[in-house]
């Protein structure tokens, strides 16, 4: 924005006046438990980036949180993994795998006609720890497993 | 518009428990063809179920759920004659849209 110019100053009302929309657009929406795909959490290159764009702090490794998962996965194309919560009001659960290129695989927001549980299959590059990752009441736990990897999912 | 899902949802004892099987390639934009080229990435980033209508979970997935993704959850209530649906969008902005009874 260039305000030296006198002539800039319509340019520069119709712009602030944008983002006025924008910002008002912005506080009027509700807010929605259910965001957009978050690209930033899953392009993140580390658990800690990772935990960072999901707003994600200071996990704690609870035994509330269940991760059903076989010790070895004979094709890492195809990982089962079922990950169960029994923390109270739990609203999300996510899986991640440490040692993937991107680790946040999939992550699943409850509506609170959900049961804690969910399952899917993933893929995964090699033997890696494999996270669970639950919110509850605004708060994070994990349930972690190694899942040992005979043949890579990610090969060309 | 992608290929049909398979969709099967029973319930049992006040809870109806979901099974999907998508049919997706869920390419991660890491592999390459034969030729050495990279296959681009397209994959299921959103997932939305419902209970007749009305939303009970939301999922955002990456490239690392495996090709022909599976999907399982349970819902608190539901009966035999209500309806699930699932629809998913992939990063290329297709969608697709199933519904099954529970049983």
């Amino acid at each position: 924005m260039n305000l030296e110019h006198p002539a800039s100053r319509r340019g520069f009302l119709r712009q602030t006046g944008l983002l006025g929309l924008a910002v008002s657009a912005a506080t009027f929406l509700p807010r929605m438990a259910y965001a957009a795909w978050n690209k930033a959490a899953f392009d993140a290159k580390t658990i800690a980036d990772v935990y960072k764009t999901m707003g994600v702090e200071a996990p704690t490794a609870s035994a509330e949180v269940q991760l059903i998962a076989s010790d070895i996965a004979e094709n890492g194309a195809v990982v089962p993994v079922e990950a169960i919560s029994k923390i109270p009001n739990t609203t999300q659960i996510s899986f991640l795998v440490e040692k993937n290129p991107t680790m946040l695989t999939a992550q699943f927001d409850l509506g609170p006609d959900m049961l804690p549980e969910v399952s899917t299959r993933l893929k995964m590059a090699q033997t890696s720890n494999v996270i669970a990752l639950v919110k509850a009441d605004g708060k994070f736990y994990t349930a972690t497993k190694e899942i040992k990897v005979t043949l890579g999912g990610c090969g060309g | 518009m992608g290929n049909p899902m398979k969709i099967r949802a029973a319930s049992k004892d006040g809870v109806t428990e979901v099974k999907v099987l998508m049919n997706h390639v869920m390419e991660t934009g890491l592999r390459k063809d034969p030729a050495g080229e990279l296959i681009p990435a397209l994959f299921i980033t959103e997932v939305t179920a419902k209970l007749n209508d009305k939303v009970v979970m939301q999922a955002q997935w990456g490239q690392a759920v495996a090709k022909n993704p599976y999907l399982g959850f349970k819902i608190k209530g539901g009966q035999p004659g209500d309806k699930v649906s699932i629809s998913w969008k992939d990063s290329s902005g297709d969608s697709r849209s199933d519904e099954a009874p529970v049983s």
